[in-house]
């Protein structure tokens, strides 16, 4: 019973120019020279990979339309993979370890979807909410997976490839690079993706399943399909996690996580993968200076949203396409 | 104004913005001779009181002595974990990477602890642990720079099983949640239980953070053994306390726990808490000269009650007062710093006590029992009750 | 486990079950007949908690309490509903989850700064604070067979609301379609705000009645809401039989399987919740 709202999938000029810019930012901002320079690195990372996460959640809700509360299940399962695969006294290779990490995450989600696509509408959302769940209890009940108190990542892993040691990921300024370019390829590799013949299908999925069912495609298959991206993208945010933060627990997995991600899509604005980093990086920063700002933090936190939503329901893109300009299709 | 010009200009006037605003969080922090002392407690959430008490003790201990360390002035920075795992590393480096604190006293919440003991490691800065009874902080991960004020969680249970033994209580049935904490006290039942010759017929134990126990109550009375010992805390220890007593279990079946289970829930437990008998390296009705004056002055200071939190923050206080003094105010010089801290004896309201050679506390447990919704001492459960620190390589 | 043992274990999983029925009622109609992901549910039980301990110090009376927290917890999601949920019927279940997060943020710092963090306590009225021996070692709280008759008057109640009146009528039709109703002459948007409201009531009684047993604490709306959420995704969106089946179902898994298989009693609901899919999609039961 609800009117799908019209998205912003051609980005206007404007609003080109300004992901250009900001993109140059993101690479000369740790040449800025300042006093806590690495906490600041660290901070913009840490952005940058929830940046991953949401746009791994807007391939799902905004484009497919499957808005799911339970996708930081896949975010974490693959930090814990990272803590499982690390053994005690080396680190292992960032080559094979975050490929096989982000196919473990895709691998759940290919599971769990297959419970939960087949179901539509107000109950998928709560289907995805209560399987993550089940998966956070998996990890919070056995202290033989690290239990309520997670497990530490010994090493970060290193980015050696037969003997060549390009990139130090030790560092703050090497693992922020590195994420960077994550960042920017999964962008690219999603835009591409949403006007690929695939990408349509699932757009007019999320118009009007019914239509693409008439006019013959196999619904389930294209949702699972992009269910099981979705998860395996966000396993690429979560080893990211895990590698820079060093510990992993079950909160990762956890609801709070999930809504969390899905404030970010929609603050951005949904189906376009630049409202996605947007709205992660406006969501952390307004985040950080309500918690800097006052106790009461929550409170204002929770205002921010409900004005979000009731005045800019089209998020951050929606605004920048009034302010800038509307593209117009040749 | 073309229209590419006014995108550019706009677009350029909206980054310049940002990039500005990114870097306002770091309000640029004069070069001072302050000591900068970072504090990350829960001030939102389920322990907002917890994170309270223990500020409050804190604060008190500073400001008995001038509100000086080591003659240097104070710069205090605070940050809400939210008793939030996931945020804990973000918020520890924006203490010690952004705010640059010298010490950081912090948390509650056994899964933050963990974040910031890695930070504390890997940064070397000074971290006071004013509650957090998280095992390995001062067992296999234990290091120079972490010292905890407070409890390892099997320290209070270690205690338990001799009083219960002198009661001739012999079987027991033992519950609590399935969690670490859980799993931890439980280390400490079954060790001093078992030692002191006590069987325990069954462990029980409810998904965290579960508190139906009418299940495991009716599983309980069908097993009648001696006595029951179980770890809980906060709302759930209340609920248990009252589900307990109205099950009528208490008539017959004698309730033992660890300390937590009284503390800060008698006024929401009632009359169902009476004749409780628990262990705790604090009881409010301690009833010495030193504890009076605390409570005195926290009352006036606060124009509230302290607890066992409130004593923990102050004893970090205390406990940061003896390593910043020695040092002079120079957290830098490791030696007289850790020097002092390692062989502290804190002259505490809980009593004395010193530090272990794993940094965590070494002190009585006190026997409690309820009675008018107080938690009456009725003896010493055990003397200089230190946690094993087993792993720990300074040990 | 011998025969007294299941009985009175059975006991407790039909207690617990019609508590969460209470809760998931409400849900499963707001969900059912508006169509609205309400995320804020659980803060409603804590709502109703915190106004029974409030009132009950206040009044002397918890009885009194409910009766009056009853018709504040009413009035708030009626102005709720006028003010917020009304304008999100038409949109996206992302904005109404959006929102309804948002608003669980604001409804736990208020509770904060209105009432503190402590723990408190209610107490149950004197008439009922007596237990029935049931064993030589276990005996059963009288109050919690009230609150469990609550329980079962309320559903009663509420079959007979939806089915048997003209109230009903229109909340079905509404439910049906919206549209066509609203061309018959039916004032929808009223019959809407009724709902909700009700809705809201129902999640703030079982706070109420559950206050004296539970204990009143930070936190105690979030780990009720996704007990909740599993009991309407088995039962069925919008079906209150639905509900019912499916919170005894959960109260006699959550029950048994903490007794029987404590290693997965964590997993266990979620296990069933799964089964259940794996067969019927929609859960039990159509709306």
């Amino acid at each position: 019973m609800s009117t799908p709202k019209p998205q912003i999938e051609i980005l206007p000029r404007g609003v080109q120019v300004l992901l250009a810019v900001g993109a140059v930012a993101l690479a000369a901002f740790p040449l800025v020279p300042s006093e806590s320079a690495g906490f600041y690195q660290q901070m913009v990372t840490q952005m940058m990979i929830l940046a991953i996460f949401a746009m791994s959640l807007d391939l799902l809700q905004g484009v497919t339309g499957l808005v799911s509360l339970g996708h930081a299940a896949y975010f974490g399962l693959a930090g814990y993979a990272l803590a499982f695969l690390t053994p005690a006294d080396v680190p292992i290779s960032l080559w094979w370890s975050l490929p096989l990490a982000a196919l473990g995450s895709g691998l759940a989600a290919l599971i769990i979807g297959f419970f939960v696509v087949r179901t539509h509408g107000i109950y998928f959302i709560m289907v995805t909410m209560a399987f993550a769940q089940m998966v956070f209890f998996l990890f919070f009940d056995n202290r033989a997976l690290g239990g309520s108190d997670g497990l530490y990542v010994n090493f970060r892993p290193h980015a050696e490839l037969f003997g060549w040691n390009g990139i130090n990921l030790d560092s703050n300024i090497g693992f922020y690079y590195l994420t960077l370019v994550l960042m920017l390829l999964v962008y690219a590799f999603l835009r591409r993706l949403l006007f690929s013949p695939f990408g349509r299908v699932l757009a007019g999925i999320r118009v009007n399943e019914h239509r693409m069912r008439a006019v013959g495609y196999s619904t389930f298959g294209y949702r699972l399909t992009a269910f099981t991206l979705a998860g395996a993208l966000a396993g690429v945010a979560g080893y990211l996690w895990g590698a820079q933060t060093g510990y992993v627990n079950p909160e990762l997995m956890g609801f709070h996580m999930s809504a969390h991600a899905i404030m970010m899509v929609i603050l951005g604005g949904t189906g376009n993968f630049a409202g996605a980093i947007a709205g992660a990086f406006a969501f952390e920063y307004v985040m950080h200076l309500f918690k800097d700002f006052t106790k009461h933090w929550q409170l204002l936190m929770g205002s921010f949203i409900v004005l979000v939503v009731v005045f800019a329901p089209r998020g951050l893109m929606g605004l920048a396409e009034r302010v800038l300009g509307k593209r117009k299709i040749p | 104004m073309t229209t590419r010009r006014l995108v550019l200009t706009r677009s350029a006037a909206v980054i310049g913005a940002a990039s500005a605003g990114l870097l306002l969080p770091q309000i640029v922090r004069a070069q001072s001779d302050k000591l900068r002392v970072g504090l990350m407690l829960p001030y939102t959430g389920t322990f907002a009181q917890l994170g309270k008490a223990i500020e409050n003790g804190f604060m008190m201990a500073l400001n008995e002595q001038g509100g000086k360390l080591g003659g240097r002035e104070i710069e205090f920075f605070k940050v809400d974990d939210e008793a939030n795992p996931a945020k804990a590393i973000e918020n520890a480096n924006r203490l010690v990477q952004r705010d640059k604190v010298d010490v950081l006293v912090g948390t509650v919440h056994s899964g933050v602890q963990m974040g910031i003991h890695k930070v504390a490691r890997e940064s070397g800065v000074l971290n006071i642990i004013p509650n957090a009874g998280v095992h390995m902080a001062t067992r296999a991960q234990c290091a120079p720079n972490v010292y905890r004020a407070s409890f390892s969680n099997s320290q209070p249970t270690l205690a338990l099983g001799k009083p219960m033994m002198d009661r001739g209580h012999k079987k027991a049935v033992w519950i609590t949640w399935n969690y670490a904490a859980g799993d931890e006290a439980f280390e400490g039942f079954e060790k001093s239980y078992t030692a002191a010759g006590g069987t325990i017929i069954k462990k029980l134990g409810l998904p965290f953070p579960n508190v139906e126990f009418q299940a495991l109550l009716t599983e309980i009375a069908a097993l009648n053994p001696d006595a029951v010992a179980c770890f809980w805390a906060g709302g759930g220890a209340a609920k248990f306390l009252r589900d307990y007593a109205a099950s009528g279990l208490n008539k017959n079946i004698q309730l033992y726990g660890s300390g937590f289970l009284t503390e800060g829930v008698l006024q929401a437990a009632g009359p169902a808490a009476e004749g409780v008998l628990t262990t705790l390296h604090y009881s409010d009705s301690l009833d010495t000269p030193r504890n009076k004056k605390f409570r005195r002055d926290y009352v006036n200071a606060f124009k509230s009650q302290p607890d066992v939190y409130a004593v923990q923050g102050y004893d970090s206080g205390l406990l940061l007062l003896k390593g910043a003094n020695a040092a002079q105010g120079d957290l830098s010089n490791k030696k007289a710093l850790y020097g002092a801290m390692d062989s502290a004896v804190i002259d505490s309201p809980r009593g004395q006590w010193s530090m272990s050679p794993s940094h965590n506390p070494i002190q009585d447990m006190y026997l409690r029992q309820v009675e008018n919704n107080e938690n009456k001492v009725i003896g010493i459960a055990g003397k200089a009750v230190a946690d094993s620190g087993a792993g720990c390589r300074m040990a | 486990m011998d025969l007294a043992n299941f009985l009175i274990q059975l006991l407790n999983s039909l207690q617990y079950g019609l508590l969460l029925f209470m809760l998931a009622a409400g849900l499963t109609l707001i969900f059912g007949i508006m169509g609205v992901v309400n995320l804020a549910h659980g803060s409603f039980y804590m709502i109703g908690a915190y106004l029974a301990w409030f009132f009950t110090a206040q009044l002397g009376s918890l009885v009194l309490a409910i009766v009056v927290g009853t018709v504040l917890a009413v009035a708030l999601g009626w102005l709720l509903e006028w003010l917020l949920f009304r304008h999100f019927y038409k949109r996206d279940h992302l904005d109404q989850v959006l929102l309804t997060f948002g608003l669980v943020y604001i409804f736990e710092e208020t509770r904060s700064i209105l009432w503190g963090d402590d723990v408190h306590a209610v107490q149950v009225p004197e008439l009922v604070n007596w237990s029935i021996p049931l064993t030589e070692n276990l005996s059963y709280p009288v109050y919690r067979l009230v609150v469990a008759g609550v329980c079962i008057a309320l559903a009663v109640g509420l079959y007979l609301l939806i089915s048997k009146t003209r109230l009903g009528m229109k909340i079905r039709a509404g439910a049906f379609n919206r549209e066509m109703t609203e061309a018959l002459g039916i004032n929808i948007r009223l019959i809407y705000g009724v709902v909700f409201a009700l809705g809201v009531g129902l999640a703030a009684i079982a706070g109420m009645i559950a206050a004296p047993l539970a204990s009143v604490y930070p936190g105690m709306g979030s780990s009720v809401l996704i007990m909740c959420f599993v009991v309407v995704v088995i039962g069925g969106i919008g079906s209150v039989r639905g509900a019912l089946v499916a919170a005894l179902l959960v109260g006699l898994v959550d029950t048994f399987g903490k007794v029987l298989v404590p290693q997965i009693a964590g997993m266990a609901v979620y296990m069933l919740m799964a089964l259940v899919l794996l067969y019927k999609p929609e859960g039990l039961f159509k709306q």
